[in-house]
Formats: structure tokens, sequence, C-alpha cells
């Protein structure tokens, strides 16, 4: 007796809230027809539905809880004059539109979408043609940004803007997004807590991902294929990085991952292929690198000193031309129980781990740090004999810097 | 001439080394094939062999060669035969019948497998013209410091001195130089240096063609654009050709002054 007059009393509540929201369409022969003007007359939770056309639009500004909707893939033009979208209120929602050239500055950072200081918003399968920025987060919170598709077409650093930019955002997913030549596919400064779900970043001139004094990130299923690095990660603390895939970042700078000043981060079950350096790594401390494989780069790990604590463990290093690069002392780091194809130990008491420790480091390694033009030698006869009497005796690398228990097997990731 | 030519390219297909030889890179691409599950990691393999083995193969066979048949040589001379047919015909009929070993031993097993269906097709046919250029290259070489030593000894220590050189010492003369002037720009000092040693040249050659020139950084990019441009395989080659032109031109200068 008692629960129903609670629910009555809770749909009469309701329905004069049902009844507000109405929904307002945009066509070309309609009698709204635009966008702005739809913003204009909707109230708070109405639904704006564009029908199919190539609407005219810049400085779109919506400041109070809007779905803003296509069904028939409408065009949104800029004709690059500048920002498109600019949402200032909690509760919005963008779905469906193409939204094509946003205008370039060197002044401001102009974008398809942005965001600022606000919450619970939702930003959903547009596909976004040469623009400056694309979508851009301001210091809002609690967002979805999904299933976007974004593709530019930058050349040089310095004249082209970032696939999805968030500064100051915390707690936001970023899911299924497709981010293509920009200049950083997805950028993250000061922002805390997002995760970043299933993206492929692809041919962009810097970086796939990259953060910047951002802590706690998650960073899960994503592909990084022929940017600049893969993932850059500086100054940042607590990220977790799991199952991403780097593949074919090729060129003199080109990193699967570049960690510089990272704190306690954990990177499991990745796979890197083929990339010059698969990671890169410079003055970070407790990284902990497990079950990930290291497969046909150039270099699987660049060490390049004022590393701390860092933990290789359960890693398959599979043909790769250098298994580490290693400067600096050894600082506590750890190489132990990793399978290394270029390992040719034995195991006597048959219990799946190497008798004799592995060696990563090669002599050839130190010499191409040296001089890089060394590497022209590289599989030369030479090369092999220095690489051997090395491996016998150590007098050039490290002699701490082994792996004491290699494993025999393939290592299988559960 | 190629009377000659024929007569030694014959005498040396019925010989036994030849089949030993044959057999050896009919062996050597039969198990990488079944054992490298990739067709292009089996062609990189295959690569570190030949870099190594064809010039060391080729100078041993025309040293050997030269003094084995020097009594049939010196009665040839006696005859109205011109002298540079005679050690011209010898020649490339060594050289011929070692380029024919290497590539009957790696093309029966690769097309059996299937290389013409394959995108490796490219790397392999670089890999048997590079092979069969440092064939002619290193038993011409050989057979001019024959000719030029009475001594067997001093002939055979001397030719396997210039193979160890070009695959051994040469890299750590340009390893050492590349350390002692790190100041200084080298790249091309390392492009030319990587040019003028035919075994180097093939190895860089065939590097760029795998896919492991993704390493190869910012040099690499350097040698990668040389390499890959049309000039670049071109220049290449010519040099290519010219080791091979070289020793033939001096074997018959050679031949022509030598006092029997």
């Amino acid at each position: 007796m008692y629960k129903k007059t609670q629910l009555i009393i809770l749909i009469g509540f309701l329905i004069p809230f049902f009844s507000m929201a109405t929904t307002i369409e945009v066509c070309q022969n309609c009698e709204i027809n635009r966008i702005a003007k739809a913003i204009e007359l909707a109230k708070e939770g109405d639904t704006i539905l564009v029908k199919k056309g190539t609407y005219q639009e810049t400085g779109l500004t919506i400041d109070k809880p809007l779905t803003l909707k296509t069904e028939e893939g409408a065009i949104i033009d800029g004709q690059n004059q500048g920002e498109i979208i600019l949402i200032t209120s909690d509760g919005v929602t963008i779905d469906g539109f193409e939204i094509i050239n946003v205008g370039s500055s060197h002044l401001e950072d102009y974008s398809a979408v942005r965001i600022r200081r606000s919450e619970q918003f939702l930003i959903q399968n547009l596909i976004v043609r040469n623009p400056f920025f694309a979508i851009y987060l301001e210091k809002s919170k609690n967002g979805i940004v999904r299933n976007n598709k974004i593709y530019g077409n930058a050349k040089s650093e310095f004249n082209s803007g970032n696939g999805i930019q968030l500064w100051y955002s915390h707690e936001n997913l970023i899911e299924n997004n497709e981010v293509l030549q920009m200049r950083d596919g997805i950028y993250f400064e000061f922002s805390n807590h997002n995760t970043i779900n299933n993206n492929i970043s692809q041919n962009n001139v810097r970086y796939g991902l990259h953060f910047m004094f951002s802590h706690n990130d998650l960073i899960k299923g994503n592909s990084y294929i022929n940017n600049g690095a893969g993932i850059a990660i500086m100054f940042s603390k607590h990220m977790k990085m799991h199952h991403n895939t780097f593949q074919d970042n090729w060129g003199s700078a080109a990193y699967g991952v570049l960690l510089k000043e990272a704190v306690d981060a954990e990177i499991t079950h990745n796979t890197f292929q083929r990339n010059t350096t698969a990671i890169n790594v410079e003055g970070s401390t407790r990284i902990n690198y497990k079950h990930n494989d290291f497969i046909s780069n150039g270099w699987a790990i660049n060490s390049r000193g004022a590393n701390y604590k860092n933990i290789f463990t359960k890693n398959n290093f599979l043909n790769n031309s250098f298994d580490l690069a290693y400067k600096g002392g050894m600082n506590n780091n750890s190489f132990n129980g990793n399978y290394w194809s270029d390992y040719n130990g034995y195991d006597l008491n048959r219990d799946g781990i190497g008798d004799v420790p592995y060696r990563p480091v090669k002599l050839f390694s130190h010499l191409v740090h040296k001089s890089p033009e060394a590497i022209i030698l590289l599989r030369s006869m030479f090369i092999d004999i220095v690489d051997f009497s090395e491996k016998v005796s150590p007098v050039f690398t490290p002699d701490k810097l082994i792996d004491e228990s290699p494993s025999m097997k393939m290592i299988t990731h559960d | 001439m190629l009377k000659i030519l024929k007569y030694s390219f014959f005498d040396l297909i019925r010989s036994r080394w030849s089949y030993v030889y044959l057999i050896f890179y009919f062996l050597l691409s039969v198990v990488l094939l079944f054992l490298n599950p990739s067709l292009s990691k089996a062609i990189l393999t295959l690569m570190n062999v030949i870099i190594l083995l064809v010039p060391l193969i080729g100078t041993i066979f025309g040293v050997m060669y030269y003094y084995n048949s020097k009594e049939f040589t010196e009665l040839l001379l006696a005859l109205p035969i011109k002298r540079s047919s005679i050690f011209l015909g010898q020649f490339f009929g060594v050289a011929i019948s070692l380029s024919l070993s290497l590539i009957l031993g790696l093309g029966i097993p690769f097309i059996i497998y299937g290389i013409f269906n394959s995108t490796a097709i490219l790397e392999f046919s670089l890999l048997i013209l590079l092979g069969t250029f440092l064939s002619f290259i290193f038993s011409g070489i050989s057979y001019y410091i024959a000719l030029s030593n009475e001594n067997r000894i001093k002939g055979f220590g001397f030719a396997i001195l210039v193979w160890l050189f070009m695959a051994v010492i040469y890299d750590g003369i340009f390893l050492i130089a590349l350390n002692m002037f790190s100041d200084y720009p080298l790249d091309k000092f390392a492009l030319i240096a990587s040019l003028s040693n035919p075994i180097d040249l093939s190895r860089v050659m065939m590097l760029l063609k795998l896919d492991i020139s993704a390493l190869l950084g910012y040099t690499g990019a350097l040698f990668k654009n040389f390499f890959g441009s049309n000039m670049g395989s071109i220049i290449a080659f010519c040099i290519l050709v010219i080791w091979t032109v070289f020793p033939i031109l001096a074997l018959k200068i050679k031949s022509a002054k030598k006092d029997f």
C-alpha cells in the first residue's frame, strides 16, 4: 500500500518532465533550417534532430542540457572560420554528425567540439575531417567520448593539432575512437583517472597517445600503428597500461612507448612488433614490465639511464636485433625470468629455467650507441665475432646486467 | 676461348667438389625452409651464410683450379692459342660452374617451396644475383693471385688472406675508424666505406630489402634513401660490375706478360 502511493507520487512528479522534453527537427526546407536557431529555441532536456544535408555553422554554443543528434549523417561545415561547437553545460549529448573544415590558428586552439567545465557529456559517432583540434575537453569530468573517427592531414608538428585533447579533465571514458594523421592522436595534460579503451591511433605525426603530468589513467586494448611514437608518458604517476598493440612505429626517433620521468607504472600484456625502438625509458622509477611480447623490433628496450627499480619479468623477447641497450649503473633494475630467443644455454635439471645466466646487452649495441653509423655493420661476421668474445668474457658491458633465470620456453601469458 | 671455357666447365662439372658444393646449398636451403616458418627469415639466414661462404669457396676454387690444371695449361700454351683466351676461358669455366652450383642448389628447393607465388621473390632473386656476383669477383681475384704466385703455399695463403681481409678485417678497421672519428659527421664516410667492399655492399643491399631496415634509425634513413633510390641501386650495381671486371682485366694483362 505504502509502496504504491510512493510510485504514484513519483510518476506524478515525472509527468511534467516528460511532457517538457520535446524534439525539435531541423532540416533544410523546414521552418527551422539552422542548428543555431534550434539551440536557441530549445529548452533544457530537449532533443534536436537534424535531418540530412550540409549545414554551414560556426560558433554553436550549447549552454543547456540538450541532445543534438542526426540519424542520417548530417554534415556541419565550419568553412574554416574557427571553433564549431562549444559545450558549456552539463548533460549534453552530440551524436552522429560529420564535422568538416575547422579553422586553424596560430593563436587559438580551434576545435570541432570543445567541452568546457561540463560533466556527464556524451560525444559519439562523429566523423571529423580535416580539423585543427577535433575534440577538446577542458576542465570537464565524467564524460564519454566514443566511436568517433578523426581524419586529419597533419604533415608537421608545428602547424597541426591533436585528435582528442584533455586538459585538467578527470574520470572520462575515451573509447573505440579512431584517430588518423593528427599531431598527437590523443593528448592528456593534467588529467587523472581517465580510461582509454580500444582506440586506434595511426599515422600521427608525433605521438599516438601522449600524457603530460597525468596520473592514475588506465590504457587498455588500444592499437598504435605507424606513429612518431606510440605512447609517450612524461612526468606521470601510477599509469596502468595493458593489452595494447604497438606496431610499425619506424624512424629515427620512433618508439612504441616513450617513458620519461614516469613513476609506478604497470606495463603488462602488451605486444610490440616491428618498431625501431619498442620501449625507450629514461628517468623512470618503479615500473613493472610483465607478460609483454617484443617481436622483431630494432631495439626491444632502450634504457637511457637514471632508471631505478624497474622490473622486467615474464616477457618474451623474440628476434629483436637488440634486446637491450643500457646506460648507467644497475640501480636495482632487474631482468630476471624472461624468455630470450637469442638464449642458447642449457637446462640440466629440467626445471624450465636455464642454468646459465643470459646477458641481454650485446657489445655491438654499445658500439652503435657510441657511433650510430656503425649500424651499417649489422650482421657482419666481424660483429658476430666481437659479440661472441664479449659474451665469453664481458669487458665493456655491465657484468651484473644478467637474467639469472632465463626461461627455456616461450612464456604463455595468462 | 669458348672451347677452353667449355672444356674447363665440363671438367669442373664432372668433379666431385662441384657436386659437394651443390648438395651443400641444396641441403642448407631445404633445412632452412623446413625449420623457418617465414620465407623472409629463411632468406635472411641464407644471406648470412652466402655473404661468408660464397667468397671463401670462390677463393679456394679459383686457386685450386689454377694450380691443379697448371700442367695442362702449360701444354695448351705450347699450342697456337691466344694466351688471354686460355686463361679467361679457364677463369670463366670456374666462375660459371660455381655460380651454377649456387643457383641450382638454392633455386631448386625454393622453386619447389613455391617462391614464384610468394612476395619474397624479389629478395630471393637479389640474393641469387649477389651470390653470383660474389662468386665471379672472388674467383677472379684468387685466380689472379694464383697466376702471380708460382709458389702454391704462398698463393693459397695470400688468396685466403684477401678473403679474410674483405670478410672480417675490413669491417674491424671500419669500426675502429668510426669510433676514433666519432666527433665528425661520418654518414658519408660510412656510405663510401660500405660501398667499396663487395661483401659489405652485398650485405647492406640485402639488409635494406629485408624488413630489418626498420632499425637503421637516422643514419639508416640515409642509407635507405641512397640504396632505395634508382640512382643508388644503379651505383651499387655499377660498383659490383667494376669489382667483377677489374680482376678479369688484371688477369688478362698478367697472363699476357707472364713468363712461363
